[in-house]
């Protein structure tokens, strides 16, 4: 590394490192926690002071996948041993299992229409921004504007006419309601990002192409599409973070097949303020985006300064 | 953009060679990429806004689908206009947007000065900061109520244990003075990332010779900061306002999930308040009066402050 008069001393360095690292210790905090309490028993989990030791057990998730009756000490005894280790957890507290809870159903739904919105807004995003990127459109700079303005568009200020609008046509509350949704409030954003992505493309591949022969559909499938494969991809884990964790339209457009998970996990809570089940709900929710984040960190942080840092 | 595309294609344009190769021609192939993203944003986006702009002329209640509907001209906006419960959460919202984004710029920018001194590992810490900012604003908002419990919570414990009050004697978000405050603190934990980021794209672009230059006038730190630092990174300091300040303005998940608008009203937002209007007492023609009415707000505001924006460009 190169001596520059610009850089850093040493202690500046350890200075600024060491309050950037308390902070991130701070705002883990809350995570970890959620993290955490999904382990412990419910007694734990309210426990005064706060319990950071603890025996782990895994109470929560038994909880959050399955519905449980109390029985009277005779008929459990008439039931004999209990024949798995999740029965044995119920057995604790006089009850069995009754049958499954719905959080899988809702965990399914929330990742059926979140990939599905998430194919839907990169497979038009991807062609609307190549047409935007390569051919003379005409009033392109306007459509470009609709387009992005769309997204200062309050979802409240929507959701009335959209909420008319599945009743009349029979999609509320279903797969195919929530995926066109997700789709239209996703596609600006996915439009703005992939025309970025594919403008950095050389347009001498594509001439190749045609030159040899190709027509403009193929030297888009074959030239173009390859070359856009990591924009792409980045692009779609923007989409799905924003389908995985929509709300606002979830609750008010679902309520039964296709309510996805946000809307349902605080409805988890019950009567028995079972926190350890929510947490478990959470955690298993939460943890892929984490890990997600994580490992594609470079791709992610790109996206998000992305607007900022082109104008 | 097209424009450069084409001025750097030579005489012999490969496009109109394309053209006469088997195939759609560009024009048809441009329309055919192009049509089905715009009939999606038409009727998920532009459509609804129209019908909600006819909605709110109207007394109909999405519950009573058979009464008549009524035209009512004006009538809904004035009454909006003069409701004081639609005045108290706009006060609500605007406690909510100017402490978040206080709040947000000030740690956010920090943060971002402190990782730009390029300590080792920044990367990685960069990205655990930024954790919050990418999880379910829901789900986070309901744990938080866990965290926000009297005693019990982790919150309150560690409250409790810096400033050596009883854990048990506040309640973040059952006490009228605290829970403005209780959602302004959740927000802020989990939005300054984004802030942190756009500033550092910001810091990150001013060339590093503008800092040499000034060390050879020998200008101190303290003047670099304030007349270099500062002042380029502002554009991207101001558009990170403006998309948390949009953001922020129609904030509902969050604080849904926190507090619910309670105690009472008094952290009903305006998005809040709304839903309750149309979907649980299903004045829906009313509601789209305000939908309208805050839709208007938004792009007001946004739009002086682009202009504004422009001008901290343009110097």
């Amino acid at each position: 590394m190169s001596y520059s008069v610009t850089d850093p001393s040493p202690r500046q360095k350890w200075t600024a490192g060491t309050l950037v690292i308390l902070y991130a210790v701070i705002t883990l905090l809350p995570l970890l926690w959620i993290i955490a309490t999904g382990f412990k028993s419910p007694s734990d989990a309210i426990a005064y002071p706060p319990k950071v030791i603890f025996d782990p057990t895994l109470e929560g998730y038994v909880n959050l996948f399955t519905t449980r009756t109390r029985m009277s000490p005779d008929a459990l005894s008439a039931l004999g041993e209990p024949a798995t280790w999740y029965d044995r957890i119920v057995r604790q507290y006089d009850m069995v299992i009754s049958g499954p809870s719905r959080y899988g159903e809702r965990f399914l739904n929330s990742v059926i229409i979140g990939f599905g919105s998430t194919f839907l807004s990169v497979f038009l995003g991807t062609l609307a921004a190549y047409a935007f990127s390569r051919f003379k459109v005409p009033l392109k700079d306007d459509l470009m504007f609709f387009i992005l303005s769309t997204r200062m568009m309050p979802p409240i200020a929507v959701a009335i006419p959209i909420f008319l609008m599945f009743r009349q046509l029979g999609l509320s509350d279903t797969h195919l309601g929530m995926i066109l949704l997700y789709t239209g409030v996703n596609l600006s954003l996915s439009v703005w990002l992939l025309k970025g992505f594919i403008d950095e493309i050389p347009v001498e591949y594509e001439e190749a192409a045609l030159i040899d022969g190709y027509t403009r559909f193929q030297a888009f499938t074959k030239v173009v599409l390859p070359q856009a494969a990591t924009g792409i991809a980045s692009t779609a884990i923007f989409c799905l973070i924003f389908s995985w964790n929509e709300y606002a339209f979830a609750v008010l457009l679902t309520s039964g097949t296709a309510q996805t998970a946000p809307p349902f996990i605080p409805t988890i809570i019950g009567v028995g303020k079972d926190w350890p089940a929510v947490a478990a709900g959470a955690t298993l929710f939460l943890v892929p985006v984490m890990v997600f984040t994580i490992l594609l960190r470079k791709h992610l942080l790109r996206g998000i300064t992305f607007g900022a840092v082109r104008k | 953009m097209t424009d450069e595309t084409t001025s750097r294609v030579p005489a012999s344009a490969p496009v109109r060679l394309g053209r006469k190769i088997k195939g759609l021609s560009d024009r048809s192939v441009a329309w055919l990429f192009i049509a089905p993203t715009i009939f999606l944003l038409l009727a998920i986006n532009i459509f609804p806004l129209i019908w909600t702009i006819r909605l709110s002329l109207t007394n109909f209640r999405a519950n009573r689908t058979s009464a008549d509907i009524e035209w009512v001209g004006l009538r809904n906006y004035r009454r909006i206009l003069t409701d004081p419960d639609i005045w108290n959460s706009m006060q609500a919202t605007a406690h909510f947007l100017i402490w978040t984004l206080v709040l947000q710029v000030l740690i956010g920018f920090t943060l971002a000065y402190l990782i730009n001194k390029k300590f080792r590992g920044n990367d990685m810490w960069t990205t655990i900061i930024v954790l919050p900012m990418m999880l379910s604003p829901a789900v986070v908002g309901n744990f938080w109520t866990f965290l926000y419990q009297p005693q019990i919570g982790l919150f309150n414990y560690v409250v409790g244990f810096l400033t050596g009050a009883d854990p048990s004697s506040f309640s973040m978000i059952g006490d009228v003075a605290l829970a403005p405050w209780a959602i302004v603190i959740v927000d802020t934990w989990m939005w300054t990332p984004f802030v942190m980021l756009i500033c550092l794209a910001g810091l990150r672009s001013i060339p590093e010779s503008i800092y040499e230059a000034a060390e050879c006038d020998r200008a101190s730190k303290w003047r670099q900061f304030w007349t270099i630092t500062i002042p380029m990174a502002l554009p991207f300091l101001m558009l990170a306002v403006l998309f948390r300040g949009i953001e922020n303005f129609k904030m509902f998940d969050l604080v849904v999930q926190l507090t619910g608008g309670g105690p009472g009203s008094i952290t009903e937002l305006t998005s809040i308040n709304l839903k309750r209007e149309a979907f649980e007492k299903w004045r829906t023609g009313y509601a789209s009066a305000y939908a309208v009415i805050l839709f208007v707000t938004v792009f007001g505001l946004a739009s002086i402050y682009v202009k504004a924006l422009n001008k901290v460009k343009e110097r």
